[in-house]
């Protein structure tokens, strides 16, 4: 599958990646290559790891005691999880939006310059605040309540915050772990069009519950499945398919990917 | 190489890479925090060495003796904790044969939905304030205005209750009875907070259960929620008994500061931190490690008692996790 | 049937409410119990505070606030040294117990994983809350009196605050422990997501989110510690001056309430009201302070 890719245009690969949780093996020999500039989907049943894999990519398991990799996850031509690497400055350029809005319990202005001054901007403030948000479509609702509280807004405008505070930090690739699960599907679709502007600029990976939503807004798509291996009882998560998200939901390779896409299980 | 994100000037972004300083600062704030909290044990180690090597020289020469016997005579440097030690023990579990029904009934009563809510409330409030009375002040009031006032009642029962060895003595003023009492206003605010917390924990689909099989409101506390919150409460009981074996100031001004043992309630007693708060300021030379010989107990019982009461906390909450 | 024989309303299947049955009426009488329980218990504050508030209270007056306490056996005179000491020494024993405290919580909450050593702390803190407040000022004796530790001065009012702070410590940070749990971990996931390091993440985004919580349980502990007599009676001692410096002996009004208490002057003795008064009603309103803080914190 990654045949159709050249290195160049891989952003991060992930080189027979598994992961446990102390003794239990999470997920298993994954071999993947996200396109640079293009919107990669993961989808699977729950448990399959598919969130456990997209935290990999940032070193968010490293807050998750117990939490172990093997394997090698490659971002521009360095290995994240090489001894000499800080997972401070790997999330500094892969930046993450979680499944529930986390706005800080600061001014809406505060939240998107937070990021920016960790990161060192010595830029205009004033005009990045303007500038993300209007990327993250949220400029016209907010911009005459910018000291308000983050609090102060509905669950899909925070999660469009949270977002514009991933782009303040103009982040290389964006990881989004299931974004708008928790969001009315009005909101929902704001941020699926915000993802279709995005990918001119950024990588990303989106975890997702939806298939609809992985057919609307990606270019790959990732499906992850739960098996059984013979030498464990415990059912460990693994990468079934990965191709175009056109050949995974038209034509899929396995058996499994075409039961699931049809709505068989899961 | 890396082609960058359109718009974007991440020229401007100065510290993508992490400066040295930064990481200095994270890793220094890091190793900061682990220093601070092994403060807790330093100060715990230097308790016991403190205690433990000012004691030396009593242990030495009295050894377990100490414990058994109850002459305390700094001129004739002869030194016994009993009556201290009896007097600990005697008035904190009396205090607290007091105190726990007191506690949980009131935390029943404050739980339980019997009164309405605004004044469960302000009966809450009142029992919390009463824990925030410093206790030397409820020894000035234990010695002007509530120990006048008992004086009739102990005599009373002296003169009715007089053959008993603990009502033998005529009550002539400070004593354990007193004492024992201003114990149970020490320790009345802990046993019912930590009942009142441990009855709102139990899950109300237990009361709706029992309920709804006919119980009354009664045969429900008695039979299925007391049970369920067995453990908090029993927890709570051990730690208001660690209190009140080390609750100084209010038992010394009303105690009577006497090293002679009796039975007698009406008498004045001791217990082991009145003897220390008594006598600690005036000691020296050889008082002084009989005193921390005394303190060293006092620490073990107390610690004894307080690791039970987590322990017990711990095990039988599990049988309702 | 057994039950009351007025049948004209009570037939066997009725469903009225009989006072006469026996369940009914231990029901009653376990409430009244009870209730009589409940009244017994706040009965000593509502005498207590009434007291301290009446007999006190009445002898609050500008000279009381300012002066010193007159010698043995003369009358007026005021506990302003002590008032002064009271607050030198919590002080001290603030500036001590907050930050090794905050810390400590910052570390249990932030930092600490399953090992050993977060284990052991925990247990500290608990065995540490539970050590008799007598057995701090013991530990203090021999630490800092006997040992003569600062400057050749055996009892200090540096003394008397680290022992006060060996007592505040375990709710310090037992407090910020508490607090900083009650923050969403998504907070601190949002912040390193940014690639925030964990030190901004905590002072910038934990901290604060939790700064109310922590600053009522600080303000109660220091409250409470500034009514504690007996880690005082032999570390900071007594003094019926003004206070003379950190590394002398200094006057406080819990250690003066004891001290006067037990003297056979009247002068003296209502002196101790008066300071009862004083210090409660520091400790009331720093309760009611709290808890109307409090009320504005809903996580």
């Amino acid at each position: 599958m990654t045949s159709t890719l050249t290195a160049t245009q891989t952003c991060l690969s992930l080189e027979d990646v598994s992961i446990r949780y102390w003794n239990t093996e999470a997920v298993r020999g994954v071999h993947l290559a996200v396109p640079r500039h293009k919107v990669t989907a993961f989808i699977g049943p729950s448990g399959c790891g598919k969130s456990t894999v997209l935290r990999s990519l940032n070193r968010m398991n490293d807050l998750i005691e117990g939490c172990t990799l093997s394997g090698r996850v490659v971002f521009d031509g360095q290995d994240l999880y090489a001894k000499t690497v800080d997972p401070v400055e790997v999330r500094r350029r892969i930046g993450m939006v979680f499944q529930k809005p986390n706005p800080f319990p600061k001014t809406i202005y505060d939240n998107i310059a937070f990021g920016a001054r960790i990161n060192g901007y010595t830029g205009d403030m004033d005009e990045l605040v303007e500038r993300s948000l209007r990327k993250a479509a949220l400029w016209d609702e907010t911009k005459d309540k910018l000291s308000e509280s983050g609090y102060a807004l509905s669950g899909g405008q925070q999660q469009r915050l949270c977002i514009a505070r991933t782009i303040a930090i103009d982040p290389e690739v964006i990881l989004m772990d299931e974004p708008c699960s928790a969001l009315d599907p009005i909101s929902t679709l704001k941020i699926e069009e915000m993802i279709h502007e995005l990918k001119n600029s950024y990588t990303i990976v989106i975890v997702t519950h939806n298939m609809q939503q992985a057919v609307r807004v990606s270019d790959m798509t990732g499906f992850f499945n739960v098996n059984t291996f013979s030498d464990r009882d415990a059912k460990v998560g693994c990468l079934e398919e990965f191709a175009d998200t056109q050949t995974i939901f038209n034509s899929p390779q396995q058996k499994a990917t075409q039961d699931y896409v049809s709505g068989r299980f899961g | 190489m890396v082609p960058m994100a359109a718009g974007a000037r991440p020229e401007l972004f100065t510290q993508r890479r992490r400066p040295l300083w930064e990481l200095l600062i994270d890793r220094g704030f890091q190793k900061l925090v682990v220093l601070l909290a092994s403060v807790v044990g330093l100060v715990l180690v230097g308790i016991l060495f403190t205690v433990l090597g000012g004691s030396t020289e009593a242990i030495g020469r009295f050894g377990l003796g100490f414990l058994t016997t109850s002459n305390w005579d700094p001129i004739a440097e002869q030194y016994g904790a009993f009556t201290a030690i009896y007097g600990t023990v005697v008035s904190s579990l009396l205090a607290l044969l007091i105190a726990v029904p007191l506690g949980v009934g009131t935390a029943i009563f404050l739980t339980e939905n019997i009164i309405p809510l605004p004044i469960r409330q302000v009966l809450g409030v009142m029992v919390e304030l009463l824990a925030a009375i410093p206790s030397v002040v409820l020894g000035l009031w234990a010695i002007f205005v509530m120990e006048p006032f008992l004086r009739p009642f102990l005599e009373l029962l002296h003169t009715s209750l007089g053959w008993m060895p603990f009502f033998s003595t005529v009550p002539m003023g400070p004593g354990m009875a007193p004492a024992i009492l201003i114990l149970v206003v020490t320790v009345l605010p802990i046993i019912t907070a930590i009942s009142r917390d441990s009855l709102q924990q139990v899950p109300t689909e237990l009361r709706q259960a029992a309920y709804g099989i006919g119980t009354t409101r009664w045969e429900a506390i008695l039979q299925v929620i007391l049970p369920a919150a067995v453990s908090g409460i029993t927890g709570g009981v051990m730690l208001a008994l660690g209190r009140a074996m080390g609750e100084t100031m209010a038992v010394t001004m009303i105690i009577g500061n006497s090293n002679n043992f009796t039975l007698s309630l009406l008498a004045p007693g001791n217990t082991i931190a009145s003897m220390l708060a008594n006598q600690f300021g005036e000691a020296d030379g050889f008082q002084v490690s009989a005193l921390m010989y005394a303190a060293l107990v006092l620490m073990l019982l107390t610690l004894v008692v307080n690791v039970l009461a987590q322990w017990i906390v711990r095990r039988l909450s599990l049988k309702y996790a | 049937m057994a039950f009351s024989s007025d049948a004209v309303v009570h037939h066997p299947a009725s469903l009225c409410f009989r006072p006469s049955l026996p369940r009914n009426r231990w029901n009653a009488l376990l409430t009244v119990v009870v209730a009589v329980f409940s009244s017994i218990a706040v009965l000593p504050l509502v005498l207590v505070l009434g007291y301290v508030l009446f007999k006190g209270g009445s002898l609050i007056s500008a000279e009381l606030l300012t002066e010193l306490p007159p010698p043995p056996g003369l009358d007026g005179g005021g506990i302003g040294n002590a008032i002064l000491g009271t607050t030198i020494v919590t002080l001290v024993a603030s500036l001590i117990a907050i930050p090794v405290g905050v810390g400590g919580g910052v570390y249990l909450a932030e930092y600490s994983r399953s090992g050993w050593f977060a284990q052991f702390v925990r247990f500290g803190t608990n065995v540490l809350s539970g050590v008799p407040s007598i057995i701090c000022g013991v530990f203090i004796y021999g630490l800092i009196v006997s040992t003569r530790f600062f400057f050749g001065q055996s009892y200090s009012a540096m003394a008397g605050g680290v022992a006060l702070s060996v007592l505040m410590l375990p709710t310090v940070i037992k407090t910020t422990d508490e607090a900083l749990k009650l923050v969403p971990r998504e907070l601190r996931l949002g912040a390193m997501g940014l690639g925030a390091s964990q030190f901004v993440t905590i002072t910038r985004i934990t901290l604060p989110t939790a700064f109310t919580p922590i600053a009522t349980g600080v303000v109660l502990g220091i409250a409470r510690a500034a009514g504690e007599t007996a880690p005082l009676i032999f570390t900071a001692l007594f003094s019926p001056f003004w206070p003379e410096g950190l590394f002398n002996p200094i006057a406080t009004m819990s250690v003066l309430i004891f001290n006067f208490a037990i003297m056979p002057y009247e002068a003296q003795n209502a002196l101790a009201w008066a300071a009862s008064f004083v210090l409660v009603l520091m400790i009331l309103l720093a309760n009611l302070f709290a808890r109307w803080v409090a009320r504005f914190t809903r996580v």
